[in-house]
């Protein structure tokens, strides 16, 4: 059953670009994008039980040292990746060190504080950022001679890497390291009594998490060609979190699902009603209300009761 | 690493430990043979359980020192006693509730081998790791269990899941904090038969209120009360110190 759901919808990503118009083959592209970044948070969330409300701090870096890299230094778009996802990764390494000296509540609060910090440098650093104003007129890198210009061609590059994406934080949670952080997550001292060494062990998912959200954020700058501070700000720390708990957070697939919505809201509601984030909000008290442990959890024990009834 | 046998298996001298004005271990000294079982004793509040999450490196000592094995661990975090040979149960039992009786005994194996850091495969590629935790759930009975989740199973269950999962590490020194709180008579002598049967190459300090179980296992008692030793010695010797009687029944 989950398998067969599993192919349907790896099935129907492939779709998009036979079928749709270029506005939904955008659309799509950036729900894979905001899979990405939801699925990283994920690990710290749904499998480190590491609330963070600073993610957006590894996508808004990696897209800042691209953004900068290849518009002002004149780097190509191959180096400034690999400076943009070294640096960010780097970072985490070092907010790691700052944010789990706390967990729970102080580990959140460490986290917001973090990211409010390089918000408010992103803003007001304006010789370098160009504050308020962003960093325009970018360019989408061109792999291997193929151009990324038109949305079918995004389109493809975004699906491989989300799909890589996708198995190698799939394959980090289900391995013997993911056991013991999910073991971390739920008996911090038994795992330490039983010779793991939780803080190194969070300490390793945080930086793990970063650097996937470094790659959410170089896909995020290729596709806007635009970089503002706003990608750093608290909202979208908030909107992903959102999305991660609404999917299903601690679930493979959920935060996806979750992203997904959260971008469609986004983009259908905010044509219609002026006050998309009511909307937004009436929502997830719909989904926290019905379905406490998220959509796909929810979704998946309806299944199991549907069948069970039958039978 | 391990020191000549004469060494004693844990030895804690002057250990002060305080929660604000409330001293709660008081000049705490201990000395555990290799192999021996000991029986710590004491009302409600004695400091008991704060002992051994001294021991185990949960709580950091005001003052004093813990050697393990001959090593002065008094300053090492949980996990690096743990691969020093020292295992606890907990009297409030921490399990897995959603994971199963398999896998919970499969993490205490994982903790001390390298593949723990292994992020590539999953925990069921290595399958000397479930034959191994298969045969300490069989060593408490409970191989008929071990698919099921640890929420599925009956209290008295899980408290065998506890000793399987510290067993199975073959710890050099058990720690045990009340194995047998909230057991049926049944159920008692079964862990207490498993207790026994525990081999001589693994000191056993344990936690009990229930003497009558306890004493048959021990063969040193350490009496605490207010934080403090008040008898230490052979058994008989200690259930027959006038010291004991005042404690317990308050003369």
């Amino acid at each position: 059953m989950k398998w067969i759901a599993a192919v349907l919808i790896g099935g129907s990503l492939l779709l998009p670009p036979f079928f749709a118009g270029d506005f939904y083959i955008n659309l799509a592209s950036q729900i894979l994008i905001a899979a990405i970044f939801a699925l990283s948070l994920n690990l710290l969330v749904g499998f480190g039980g590491m609330t963070s409300l600073g993610h957006a701090s590894y996508l808004g870096v990696a897209a800042y040292i691209s953004a900068l890299l290849t518009s002002r230094y004149g780097f190509d778009h191959g180096a400034a990746a690999l400076i943009s996802i070294l640096g960010t990764t780097a970072m985490a390494a070092f907010f790691g060190v700052i944010a789990l000296r706390a967990s729970g509540l102080g580990f959140l609060m460490i986290t917001l504080a973090l990211s409010q910090v390089l918000w408010g440098l992103a803003y007001r650093m304006s010789n370098v950022t160009n504050g308020d104003n962003g960093i325009t007129g970018l360019t989408r890198p061109a792999p291997f001679g193929f151009s990324l210009e038109s949305p079918v061609a995004f389109y493809w590059f975004v699906l491989i890497v989300s799909t890589i994406a996708f198995l190698m934080m799939t394959t980090f949670v289900t391995s013997a390291f993911g056991s013991s952080l999910k073991g971390v997550r739920d008996q911090p001292r038994r795992m330490a009594a039983l010779g793991f060494n939780p803080w190194l062990i969070r300490w390793i998912t945080f930086v793990y998490a970063g650097l996937w959200g470094a790659v959410a954020g170089l896909l995020y700058v290729y596709y806007h060609k635009y970089i503002h501070p706003s990608s750093l700000s608290t909202t979208s720390s908030a909107e992903a979190l959102l999305g991660v708990i609404a999917g299903g957070s601690g679930t493979l697939g959920g935060p996806a699902v979750g992203a997904a919505l959260v971008l469609l809201l986004k983009n259908y509601a905010s044509a219609y009603i002026e006050r998309w984030n009511m909307l937004l909000g009436l929502v997830f008290l719909f989904i926290v209300l019905v379905m406490p442990a998220g959509i796909v959890p929810g979704f998946s024990r309806l299944m199991a009761g549907l069948r069970g009834e039958n039978r | 690493m391990t020191g000549p046998s004469s060494e004693p298996a844990l030895e804690v001298v002057g250990l002060k430990k305080a929660f604000g004005g409330l001293a709660v271990t008081q000049d705490v000294a201990l000395k555990v043979r290799a192999g021996e079982r000991r029986l710590i004793i004491g009302p409600n509040g004695a400091g008991k359980t704060t002992l051994f999450n001294q021991i185990s490196g949960d709580l950091r000592p005001n003052a004093g020192s813990i050697r393990l094995l001959g090593a002065d661990v008094t300053y090492l975090p949980p996990f690096k006693r743990a691969h020093r040979g020292l295992s606890r149960t907990y009297q409030i039992i921490t399990l897995f509730a959603g994971d199963t009786l398999e896998h919970n005994v499969s993490l205490g194996l994982l903790g001390l081998r390298p593949s723990r850091w292994q992020m590539w495969l999953p925990m069921s590629s290595y399958r000397d790791l479930a034959t191994e935790s298969r045969r300490a759930l069989d060593a408490v009975g409970l191989l008929h269990l071990a698919d099921r989740p640890i929420s599925d199973i009956a209290y008295g269950e899980r408290r065998r899941v506890e000793l399987a999962v510290a067993l199975a590490q073959k710890p050099r020194v058990l720690l045990l904090d009340e194995p047998l709180a909230g057991l049926s008579n049944t159920e008692r002598s079964t862990v207490k038969s498993l207790i026994a049967s525990i081999p001589r190459d693994t000191t056993l300090i344990m936690i009990e209120h229930d003497m009558d179980t306890a004493l048959d296992l021990a063969e040193t008692v350490t009496l605490l009360n207010y934080g403090r030793v008040i008898v230490d010695g052979e058994r008989d010797a200690v259930i027959a110190d006038e010291r004991t009687r005042e404690v317990y029944l308050g003369t």
